[in-house]
């Protein structure tokens, strides 16, 4: 079985695929109002007379699209650090860019509230924009010794990074007035309230990037996870792929918590899921995770928009009641 | 088909090998033997392309080995760590398979032909029983023997083993001699073995480069090589060294210490 590894990749994408292709399909129709899928796709009337249309592709689609999006770029991100790191308990917010890309969105929505760039707001801007910042740091960190990147420098550089940031934030909360707090703190606990196409559109330049370095990765990050110096006596550009790593992994984390805001577990929960299931080959962990983030974020979502309806409750509480558990459950599991 | 030429390395000021030389014949086996931080690991490291000499040069078939690409390298030399910890749980086929990587293209997919010679290289270090095994419930020398399995997957002309025996008790010790011996017996695998067990070294080297301090104080065939004089200015022990007739080679007993 491990040996056709042609069968097993078309089996899990497949598989996969169709999960977040059900999931997409059917998030949209649960809601306050109630519409049809049939009459969403009814092309016999015209868009602007079809409510069950507008609300689906309107209302709803943006926000399904949105978590799809945000939870596969973390899932997908979690799973690179992780082998990058040698760590199985590596994060998206492990290396700080999460909470570089919290400051920039605190920063703006405390200095711009009201600016807009191209019809885009300033936040979610600013926040891609101090993803890149907290990225620069740490690869600056990681790569200031002539001996390539430590793994060891790097999770320490991130855990320093991420409590430096942290205290920034507060800072600024500290000297901003009451209104601007509660808007920061309502951001860094999370929504998936995207609000239209346009945002994503925007989302979707870095995620295209991160997307195609990606593609070239699986393979060397199977040998990266034995450590550099064992790959590399395989044939693997160590430096090369590891530079390809971070970069992708740090834009799609900067590029889904500017969507968003930051939201938790996806990306550590959901690649040691996916591994339960489908082994440790990273072509199979590397996809698979994606798309299984997506799904297991609109779910989240859902639950998040419909459980107290029509109260709204923060996606990031969802997973995490099903994320802190599952940990735990890992950490038990596996002793290390 | 390797040679060392007056090679000196230094990760910071003092140099850590300083004008060794030896080669390493096809077919071979050769043993770098030397205490605790000779120099012997780094050694490797060099001959692998890890690294590059400070002064010196390292060829593979008259070639240096810092000008070949590392794809291209890695066909020609393969190694075999120390330890190997795998983060991820791979089965004992997923690691071996991985030994293919510089024989495929960047979106290349094993084929049947890659699956043949991994098969192959199982059985060559009889681990065929481990294949569907997760890498991280093995044993010491369970984990060493696949490990050699996928360096042997990797087709290439020299493997170089980094104290393959290092972390082993004994019964494991000998187990890893007798498939390096059988791979260069039945196969014609040219080896470099690093160690600082004499007896190991003594089994299966036909070759012998001591190694103290970073420089070589002796090299040339293992029963030339492998004196009580050398034995004493290597580890200053004071040892016992005669043919045993039951392992089939020279063996080493020490006695004291001689400083």
């Amino acid at each position: 079985m491990p040996g056709d590894i042609r069968g097993r990749m078309t089996v899990t994408l497949g598989g996969f695929g169709a999960l977040l292709l059900a999931v997409m399909l059917v998030a949209p129709l649960a809601g306050t109002a109630r519409i049809s899928l049939a009459r969403a796709f009814d092309r016999s009337q015209p868009f602007a007379d079809n409510v069950d249309a507008q609300i689906f592709f309107i209302a709803r689609l943006p926000r399904v699209v949105g978590a799809a999006l945000v939870g596969g770029s973390l899932a997908a991100a979690g799973v690179v650090f992780q082998a990058l790191l040698r760590n199985p308990l590596a994060a998206p917010e492990t290396l700080g860019v999460s909470i570089g890309a919290s400051v920039g969105a605190v920063l703006a929505i405390t200095l711009l509230p009201d600016v807009a760039i191209g019809g885009i707001s300033a936040v979610p801007l600013a926040s891609f924009a101090g993803s890149l910042g907290a990225l620069a740091v740490v690869y600056a960190l990681a790569t200031a010794r002539s001996r390539g990147m430590s793994s060891t420098v790097l999770l320490l550089g991130g855990v320093v990074l991420t409590s430096f940031l942290g205290a920034m934030i507060t800072l600024i909360q500290y000297l901003a007035d009451f209104s601007q707090t509660f808007r920061t703190v309502r951001w860094l606990m999370g929504s998936l309230d995207v609000g239209s196409y346009s945002a994503i559109g925007a989302a979707l330049v870095p995620l295209a990037i991160a997307a195609i370095g990606y593609a070239t990765l699986p393979r060397a990050l199977d040998l990266l996870s034995l450590g550099p110096e064992a790959a590399a006596a395989r044939g693997v550009d160590v430096a090369r792929a590891e530079r390809v790593a971070l970069v992708s992994a740090s834009l799609s984390t900067g590029a889904a918590v500017s969507l968003s805001g930051p939201i938790g577990f996806v990306g550590i929960v959901v690649p040691h899921l996916v591994r339960l299931i489908v082994g440790a080959e990273h072509r199979l962990v590397l996809p698979a995770s994606a798309l299984f983030g997506a799904a297991f974020l609109i779910a989240c979502d859902l639950v998040a928009r419909t459980a107290f309806a029509p109260l709204e409750l923060p996606v990031g509480i969802v997973t995490a009641m099903i994320g802190g558990p599952f940990f735990l459950w890992l950490l038990l599991r596996r002793p290390r | 088909m390797l040679q060392v030429d007056s090679v000196r390395f230094a990760y910071a000021r003092d140099a850590v090998l300083d004008d060794v030389s030896f080669a390493v014949q096809r077919g071979t086996i050769v043993g770098v033997l030397g205490p605790n931080g000779s120099g012997k690991t780094t050694l490797l490291r060099l001959l692998a392309g890890i690294i590059t000499p400070s002064s010196g040069r390292v060829t593979l078939d008259e070639v240096a080995v810092a000008a070949f690409g590392r794809r291209e390298l890695a066909r020609r030399i393969a190694v075999v760590p120390q330890e190997t910890y795998a983060t991820f749980d791979f089965t004992v086929l997923e690691i071996v398979l991985m030994g293919r990587y510089p024989h495929l293209g960047p979106f290349e997919l094993e084929g049947a032909s890659d699956l043949a010679i991994a098969r192959d290289a199982l059985a060559a270090t009889g681990t065929v029983a481990l294949a569907d095994r997760l890498f991280s419930t093995l044993s010491g020398g369970e984990k060493q023997r696949v490990v050699i399995a996928a360096a042997l997957a990797q087709s290439s002309d020299v493997l170089l083993l980094d104290e393959p025996t290092a972390s082993l008790d004994v019964g494991y010790q000998l187990e890893i001699a007798s498939v390096l011996g059988r791979l260069n017996r039945d196969r014609g695998t040219t080896m470099v073995v690093s160690s600082h067990d004499l007896n190991f070294a003594a089994s299966i080297c036909k070759e012998l480069v001591l190694i103290r301090r970073g420089r070589v104080i002796a090299r040339g065939p293992t029963a030339d090589v492998l004196t009580r004089e050398h034995v004493r200015a290597l580890y200053d022990v004071d040892a016992d060294i005669a043919f045993n007739a039951r392992a089939g080679h020279v063996t080493v007993i020490p006695v004291a210490h001689a400083g």
